[in-house]
Parts: structure tokens; C-alpha cells; sequence
């Protein structure tokens, strides 16, 4: 203590001593989008090395799985990536559907589309609102927040819950949309435009911003694909990889939109893309509205398959309808029986494995389902993308300075549910 | 706005507790009363988000269903800088011994609020890899179940922290 | 390609080419995995690039018990093939094709994870969702779920695998 300035630290050549710092960022961080803990080597402000750390929110959800019929599989796999919910249902029922050779219904699947989009809208403003105020642009926090209360109050309209709905299931959708969903969808449709146009306003030229993203966190196209990572982060390089266009699901090939490209592969060409899917979304939902104008079944016919409640919304919220359960109760004995080894056995798929990719809005989300032919699943992995786009972070932070290290991981917008399931 | 009262719910003083004061004197009890309403009126919470809880808590946060109505918008990221814990989402087992070192940063007094049922009691992840109640690991005031509990169900759960900071709170 | 092209094209290096559900499954053995893996990649045709998941199932009935699959798609010609390694009980270890696909070092510490299948060549084998410390490959089948009883109306209820 108390030495005098001059006299450094001097090693055996007579050369100031360099020494790097290794920091423990996370798990319990403002900035980390989660639990995510990183090991940062630091030379001064510069990233040496850094090593992502995962698993601090693992909760076993693919054995759970293994334990529980079928249906029961959704309300796990909903809850893996706890921001795109209707994306893990949507893959996981398309998957099973596959397994058991049937497809649902024309308007479950517009139906399907429809929240698929309105959720990718809602994980965007998330994002716009964690990467905002992470990076200071706190007002953004607020404003991403005020626009996805309106999403989420149709989800609770059409679903009874805000996140985790397990309204998509094996064979169809849960519940047809009730009335005033499509007015509130529309409605927010006309608002939602100029919305994008105050964040652009906000940020897209603020000179701030720009200087936080432009040229920070480069992930060049081969890197990305040697790396595996797909979503706004491949696409940034000039990858027009969208499983939507490359190996549609549930009718996308009938829908026109974009995909949308850039170039710097930077993070603000991923803020970029992210708004510019915002408005594709917005296009495919008004497509999907006007699909929605004719009636139809939302769940197949086959009574072996089918979830067998009615379901509707009464005084206290959504339940079995009180016609179904005078017809289970009161009317037919089979009907009861039927209901009740639906409930709790399920359905019987037969065996065989699959993958099917989706695209989440952090990228290609697949779900590979192995089946022994019982009414259990033998085996369920979820490919999430966070998880895949996580390994990218040391190729682009290190040799970096620390704050962006921050502005990385936000353009990558991870979710540790999907991390670490 | 009206207000439903439920049954069984106080939010005064009953006659123990008056009978309590009158014996303890009139001037500790000013200064018990006045703690425990500016302990309560500026609580700061740390950021303990895990999971979905974690979102819906920022939900409650924001614009709508604003919690700085309560002097609660600032969330601190340094425990050492705050007196509530939301245990917001599943804890698992990698995660245990943070949250219990997170727990032991704070200084007294604290509070914590168990939020959703993966905190409270594991939810619907009896298995290997979740903490069957954070209960195990930090002594827990308030739970407030859902999965995940709606932006009011969190309110009220940190309205009823209030009551019991404002009213069983001691000040020695 | 259409999947049956694919299977046609595929079939000539690996005879076990299936066909089922709109999808190509191949099964290799772990001594031509890394060869086999290379050659699809560079075949121009076929160029599979990216590699997006790397997984185990567990049949303890079968044998050989562990089969570990490798899902590979072409960003450029919108194809997808699974290959799937067969390995036994008394040595579970598969050679790693990180060399090849680095996005496979997460995938493979995962399944090292949880399954407990060496992976030969990994540059940083170890745990990656549980704790460094824990004991046991949870995902195999001879594995318990976990967790507690559950205490409910005076009775004590195990966890859902130790229910009858």
C-alpha cells in the first residue's frame, strides 16, 4: 500500500505486467435476459475470453414429459421458451399430428397462424423493451410493455390466460375465437403501424443507438451456420433462412409475406429485421382475419383424438360448457366413460420419430418426438433456439469491450427457459 | 374504486393489538406506526426474475398495472440496495445456492415474496431438476400462486406485504 | 430434394436409409460417422450445413440400448436427413463431430448431460444444465423423475413415477 505511482509492477523483462481480469457476470444480473451467467476474461474494458454458463433455470422438462399422456405434454412444452408459447405448442402438436397421420382442421390452422404471429409480435416488444432499457433507452421498456398489454388481452380473451395457454393441442385448437376477439384484434391492428413508427422514430436515427449497435457483435453467414444459429441473427447476415418460407407449416405457403433480410450482420441490423418481421406479422395476421370469416370446426371429428370438452366462456371464465357437461352428466353413460379416459389417458400415437422445425421468433425451434405406441411420449427433445444461439456469443464478443458484450446477448434475445428447458 | 373487503382480512387494528400498544405506550407505538408506514410506502424490490413469473412481473411494472403507484418502480439489481425478494419463476437446483446468497446480501429487514406456484411449491414440475418451494431454502412472507399469477394477483400480494410490514413490523 | 431423391442419393453410402412420414433417416455406424458426415457436407448436391440437433433416446429393451441422432439440414437446397448411431450399454461413446459442426459442442455436452454417452474429441466435455456436481444421467430410463411427496389431505402423495 502506499507504493509510489512510478514504480509499477515490472516482470523479469522489465515490461509492465499484464494481467487479465476474470469477472463473473450473472446469474442474477439486470442486463443477462435471464439467468445466463458469463465468465468474462478482461483486459481493461476488452472481452479476452468469455464463457456463457447455462443451465440455472433447467427444470427437466423433456423427462417430465415422459410422464404424462400426451396432451398433458403441451402445457410442459409451453412453458419451455416462456415468451413464444404458442410456438413450442404449435411445433410440438404438429409433431404428434405427423406421428399420427392427421391434420387439423382448415380454421385451427388459420387459427394457429394467427396467435403464431400475434405471439411473435408480443416476443418482439419484449425484446424492444429489455434491449431498450438495458442499453438506456428506458422509455422503450415502457412503450414495448404498453403495446403487448393489448396482445395479451386477446390471448386472455381467446386462451383465459395471458402466457402458457395450451390452447393449440393434437389435433385442432382448444376453443373457437369468442366474440369481440376478431374487433380487438383489428383494432389493434390499426394502432400498431404508427407504434412501429414512434420506436423507429425513437431509435432507428438516434445517434446513441446507432452507435451502441452499428458494427457491434459481427457474426459473419459461415460462422453463423458452422455455429448453428438460425432467426433475426442468420438472417442479419444475409441468410433468408425462414422455415416459414423454406419448409412451411400449418398453410404458411398460402400466406404472403416477406422475409425479412440484412446485411451488416450487426446488431442493429438485427434490431432492423425484428421491426420490419413486426410488420410482416401485422400483414399475415389481417390475411388471417379475413380467412377467419367463414365458419368451421377448430378441433378434428375423430372422437379417439379430439379433446372431447366443449369449452366456453361463462360468467367466471372459460370452462366445459354447460350443455356438455348436462350431456356427460346427465345424458349418456359412454359419453362419461368417453370423456373420462380422454381426460386421463389420452390419446394412443402410433410409433415412430419426428422432427418438426418451426420458426420461433428467435429462430428455428424443433421438436423431435419419439413414440413407442403407448399413450405416453417415449421421448420429447426441444431444439430451441436460444439454446443453439447462445454458442455465438464468445465469436462475437470476444475482442469486444464489455458494454457490448450487453448489446450482443440483447440482439440475440435469448430466453433461458428454451436454454436451459 | 371500489374496494372489496374480504372476510377475515384485517387491515386495521384489532382489540389484542390496541391493548398491545396501550401497554407498550403511546410514544414507541407512534414510532412502530410511522416506521412501519415508510417501510412499507418505499419498498424496494431486487430483481430476482427467473422465468414467465419474471415477465409478468416486469408487466406489472410497467404502464398498466403500474407498481409504482406504491413506490415500487425501482427495482434495485444490487441486493444490497434492497429490502424485498420476488422469487419470480421455477428455482432450480443450479440456481439454489445463489438465491440463498442472494438472500444472505440483504440486509435487514427484508421480505420475500414467493411468486407463482414453481416458487411456492415447485408448480407442475415435480422432478429432479425444480426446488419443491423456495420455502426450503429462504423464509417466505407472502406466496401468490398462478402460473403465472395475473398482474393484480401479484398486487394484491404485495399489498398484503404492506399491511404486514404496517402492522407487525417492530422497530427496536 | 424430394425426400425420396434424397433417400435414392443417401441409400449408396448408407444401405439403412428409411423413408417414413415426409422424412430421410439413415442409420451409420460410429466408426464412418465423421467420414460419412463429411462427405454429405461437401457432396454439392446434398450440402448439409447445418447441423441442428444432436440427441439421445434410450431404449433399454433394445440393443444396442443408446441412439444417439443427428438432425442435418441444407440452407441451401431446403433438404433434412436424420443419422442415427447405435451404441451400447457396456461403452457408451460416440465420436464428436465438433471438428466438423462446432454448433455440435452444446448439443453433445447435453447429451453427455444427460444421458452419460462419452463423446471422443469434444474439446470441453463436462455437465452443461445440471450442477458440475451432480451424480447420475437423469433423462436414461432407469433413472427416477424426482422429486418429493406431496403432502395432501393427511396423505402422502410420491411423484408421478412412483405412482400405481
Amino acid at each position: 500500500m502506499g507504493r509510489d505511482l512510478d514504480a509499477l509492477d515490472l516482470d523479469a523483462t522489465g515490461e509492465p505486467r499484464q494481467e487479465t481480469m476474470v469477472i463473473n457476470m450473472g446469474p442474477q444480473h439486470p442486463s443477462t435476459h435471464g439467468v445466463l451467467r458469463l465468465l468474462l476474461e478482461l483486459d481493461g474494458e476488452t472481452v479476452v475470453s468469455c464463457r456463457p454458463i447455462i443451465g440455472y433455470l433447467h427444470t427437466g422438462i423433456e423427462k417430465n414429459c415422459e410422464y404424462r399422456t400426451w396432451q398433458q405434454g403441451v402445457t410442459f412444452v409451453t412453458r419451455a421458451d416462456y415468451l413464444s408459447p404458442f410456438h413450442n405448442e404449435l411445433a410440438y402438436c404438429l409433431a404428434v399430428e405427423r406421428l399420427m397421420g392427421i391434420e387439423a382442421p382448415p380454421r385451427a390452422q388459420v387459427l394457429r397462424v394467427l396467435f403464431s404471429e400475434m405471439n411473435r409480435i408480443a416476443s418482439h416488444l419484449v425484446w424492444l423493451a429489455t434491449s431498450g432499457m438495458e442499453l438506456g433507452a428506458v422509455s422503450i421498456m415502457l412503450f414495448g410493455f404498453r403495446e403487448r398489454e393489448l396482445l395479451l388481452d386477446v390471448f386472455e380473451m381467446a386462451t383465459g390466460l395471458r402466457m402458457n395457454h395450451a390452447y393449440i393441442r393434437i389435433g385442432g385448437v382448444v376453443m373457437d375465437l369468442p366474440p369481440g376477439a376478431t374487433e380487438g384484434i383489428a383494432s389493434f391492428l390499426e394502432v400498431m403501424p404508427g407504434r412501429i413508427r414512434e420506436y423507429e422514430s425513437l431509435l432507428s436515427t438516434n445517434p446513441i443507438w446507432v452507435e451502441r449497435n452499428a458494427g457491434v457483435g459481427v457474426l459473419t453467414a459461415e460462422d453463423a451456420i458452422a455455429l448453428g444459429v438460425t432467426g433475426p441473427a442468420l438472417r442479419a447476415a444475409g441468410v433468408a433462412k425462414d422455415v416459414r418460407k423454406d419448409e412451411p407449416y400449418s398453410g404458411y405457403e398460402t400466406y404472403t409475406f416477406e422475409v425479412a433480410t440484412g446485411d451488416a450482420a450487426d446488431c442493429y441490423a438485427r434490431f432492423e429485421i425484428r421491426l420490419e418481421e413486426m410488420r410482416q406479422s401485422l400483414g399475415i395476421i389481417e390475411q388471417c382475419l379475413e380467412r377467419l370469416r367463414e365458419p368451421g370446426p377448430v378441433m378434428v371429428e375423430d372422437p379417439k383424438v379430439r379433446w372431447p370438452a366443449q369449452l366456453e366462456v361463462g360468467p367466471d371464465g372459460i370452462g366445459n360448457a354447460p350443455a356438455y357437461v348436462k350431456h356427460i352428466m346427465e345424458d349418456s353413460m359412454e359419453a362419461l366413460i368417453h370423456h373420462f379416459k380422454m381426460v386421463t389417458e389420452g390419446v394412443k400415437v402410433p410409433d415412430g420419430e419426428v422432427y418438426q422445425p418451426v420458426e420461433s421468433p428467435r429462430g428455428e425451434l424443433g421438436m423431435y418426438v419419439v413414440s413407442d405406441g403407448e399413450h405416453r411420449p417415449y421421448r420429447v427433445r426441444i431444439r430451441d433456439p436460444s439454446f443453439v444461439n447462445l454458442q455465438a456469443v464468445p465469436r462475437m464478443v470476444e475482442g469486444g469491450l464489455v458494454a457490448d458484450a450487453i448489446a450482443v446477448i440483447a440482439s440475440l434475445d435469448p430466453v433461458m427457459g428454451g436454454a436451459d428447458r | 374504486m371500489p374496494v372489496e373487503r374480504l372476510e377475515g382480512f384485517q387491515a386495521g387494528k384489532t382489540a389484542d393489538e390496541t391493548e398491545e400498544e396501550v401497554r407498550r405506550g403511546i410514544l414507541l407505538t407512534t414510532v412502530d406506526r410511522a416506521v412501519g408506514w415508510a417501510r412499507k410506502q418505499s419498498m424496494w424490490p431486487a430483481t430476482f426474475g427467473l422465468a414467465c413469473c419474471a415477465i409478468e412481473m416486469m408487466a406489472t411494472g410497467a404502464a398498466r398495472y403500474d407498481l409504482s403507484r406504491w413506490g415500487m418502480e425501482l427495482f434495485r439489481a444490487s441486493p444490497r440496495q434492497a429490502d424485498l425478494m420476488i422469487v419470480a419463476g421455477r428455482v432450480s437446483q443450479k440456481m439454489a445456492p445463489v438465491l440463498r446468497r442472494i438472500y444472505d446480501q440483504m440486509p435487514e429487514p427484508k421480505w420475500v415474496i414467493s411468486m407463482g406456484v414453481c416458487a411456492s411449491a415447485g408448480g407442475m414440475f415435480t422432478n429432479y431438476a425444480v426446488v419443491q418451494g423456495v420455502d426450503t431454502i429462504v423464509p417466505v412472507d407472502v406466496y401468490v400462486p398462478g402460473c403465472p399469477p395475473k398482474p393484480e394477483m401479484l398486487m394484491f400480494g404485495i399489498l398484503t406485504l404492506q399491511e404486514k410490514v404496517r402492522t407487525q413490523g417492530r422497530f427496536r | 430434394m424430394r425426400p425420396d431423391e434424397l433417400a435414392a442419393q443417401v441409400r449408396e453410402r448408407l444401405p439403412e436409409t428409411v423413408v417414413a412420414r415426409g422424412e430421410v433417416t439413415s442409420v451409420v455406424d460410429r466408426q464412418d460417422l465423421l467420414a460419412v458426415l463429411e462427405e454429405l457436407r461437401d457432396d454439392p448436391e446434398i450440402a448439409f450445413d447445418l447441423l441442428s440437433s444432436v440427441t439421445a433416446t434410450d431404449w433399454p429393451r433394445r440393443s444396442p440400448r443408446f441412439w444417439v441422432s443427428y438432425e442435418l439440414y441444407s440452407v441451401e437446397h431446403h433438404h433434412r436427413l436424420r443419422l442415427k448411431v447405435g451404441v451400447g450399454d457396456q461403452d457408451p461413446s460416440v465420436p464428436s463431430v465438433t471438428a466438423l459442426y462446432p454448433t455440435a459442442d452444446w448439443h453433445e455436452r447435453e447429451v453427455y448431460d444427460f444421458y452419460g454417452i462419452g463423446f471422443d474429441g469434444h474439446p470441453d466435455l463436462r455437465r452443461i444444465l445440471l450442477p458440475e456436481d451432480w451424480e447420475g444421467h437423469p433423462l436414461r430410463k432407469t433413472e427416477e423423475l424426482g422429486g418429493v411427496d406431496t403432502r395432501y389431505r393427511g396423505a402422502f402423495v410420491p411423484p408421478i413415477d412412483r405412482r400405481t
